[in-house]
C-alpha cells in the first residue's frame, strides 16, 4: 500500500471522530511516513512500519470518548426539512418515551447483572465469617469440653475456609470478567457509530 | 507494567527526548526506541496531552517542501522532568523498602 492510499483508507476510517482532530492525526502520519522515506525506505516500507489500519483505528478509537463520538455523528446529521422536523416533534411522545424505556432496560439489564456479582461476594462474605464462627465456636465448645459439638465446628469451620477460597477466585474472576466486558461492548459500540460514517 | 504508571513515565520520556533541542514525532519515536517501544497513536496521544497542559510547545517548520512539527519544551515541562526525578527517588525507597521485606522474609 503506497501513500497515499494508506492515508486516503485511514481518512475514511476516522470520519467518526471530530475533522479537525482527524485532519491533524491523518498529517502526522503523513510526516511519520515522509520522515521514514528520507531515512531511505520505500513508500511502501515506510506505510508497513505504521502497522495495520484496523489497528491504528482501534487505538485511536479507544482513546476518543464516546460522548465526542457521538455528538460527531449527531452533528453531522442535523441538515433536516421541515416537516422532519415537525415530525419529530409530534412523535416525541412515542419516541422520547421509547428511547427513555430502552435506556432504562439496557441499564437495568446492567444493573441486573452487576447485582448478581454483588450477592455472589455477600455468599463470599457469609462463608469468611462463617468460617470464623467455626473457630470461635470450636474454641467455646473446647472450653466447655463439649467435644462432639467442638469437633462439627471445627469441620464446618474447615469446609467453609474450602468454599470461601473457591468463592473467591470464582468472584474475583467473574468481576474481572464483567468488567472485561463491558469495555469490549463500549468499543463495540464506537465502532459501531464510526463504520456507518465510513460506509 | 500498570497503565497509571506507564502513562507518566512515558509523558517523561517524551519531554527528556525533546529537552536538549526541539525535535519532531519520528525522531522522538527513534531516539526513544532503544529504551521504550512507542507506537504512532500512542505518541500522538502523548504530546497533545502535553501540549494541553502546557509542557510543550508545537511550530511548524518547512522541510524539504513538506511541513514538519517541532515540539519545544517550555518551562513547565522542564519542571515536570524535575518533578519526576523526585518522585522516582521516593519511588526507590519504596523499592528498597519492599525488597527488604523480601529478603528478610527470605532467611527467616
Amino acid at each position: 500500500m503506497g501513500k497515499s492510499e494508506f492515508l486516503e483508507k485511514l481518512r475514511l476510517r476516522l470520519s467518526g471522530i471530530p475533522q479537525i482532530d482527524a485532519d491533524e492525526r491523518v498529517s502526522f502520519y503523513s510526516e511519520m511516513i515522509d520522515d521514514r522515506i528520507e531515512e531511505g525506505l520505500t513508500e511502501e516500507q515506510a506505510v508497513n512500519e505504521l502497522g495495520s489500519i484496523d489497528e491504528i483505528v482501534s487505538q485511536i478509537l479507544s482513546e476518543v470518548p464516546l460522548t465526542t463520538i457521538v455528538r460527531e455523528k449527531v452533528k453531522k446529521n442535523y441538515t433536516l426539512r421541515a416537516w422532519g422536523i415537525l415530525l419529530i416533534v409530534l412523535g416525541s411522545p412515542i419516541w422520547l418515551s421509547l428511547l427513555v424505556a430502552l435506556f432504562a432496560v439496557i441499564i437495568s439489564v446492567y444493573a441486573a447483572i452487576w447485582s448478581v456479582i454483588v450477592a455472589l461476594w455477600a455468599v463470599e462474605l457469609s462463608f469468611v465469617l462463617g468460617a470464623l464462627c467455626g473457630v470461635f465456636g470450636l474454641g467455646f465448645f473446647s472450653v466447655q469440653g463439649a467435644i462432639i459439638s467442638a469437633v462439627s465446628m471445627l469441620g464446618a469451620g474447615l469446609l467453609l475456609v474450602g468454599l470461601a477460597i473457591f468463592g473467591f477466585f470464582g468472584c474475583k474472576y467473574l468481576t474481572i470478567g464483567t468488567m472485561r466486558a463491558t469495555k469490549w461492548v463500549l468499543i463495540r459500540i464506537k465502532s459501531w457509530f464510526v463504520k456507518r460514517e465510513a460506509v | 507494567m500498570d497503565t497509571q504508571l506507564k502513562r507518566g513515565l512515558l509523558d517523561v520520556c517524551v519531554l527528556a527526548a525533546i529537552k536538549g533541542e526541539d525535535s519532531y514525532g519520528y525522531k522522538i519515536i527513534k531516539d526513544l526506541s532503544p529504551y521504550i517501544r512507542l507506537s504512532e497513536s500512542t505518541l500522538y496521544t502523548i504530546l497533545k496531552r502535553l501540549e494541553s497542559a502546557k509542557m510543550l510547545t508545537v511550530r511548524n517548520v518547512e522541510h524539504d517542501g513538506r511541513l514538519r512539527k517541532y515540539y519545544h519544551i517550555t518551562e513547565n515541562g522542564l519542571r515536570r522532568i524535575d518533578e519526576f526525578k523526585d518522585e522516582w527517588k521516593e519511588i526507590f525507597a519504596i523499592y528498597q523498602f519492599i525488597t527488604k521485606e523480601e529478603n528478610e522474609n527470605g532467611e527467616k
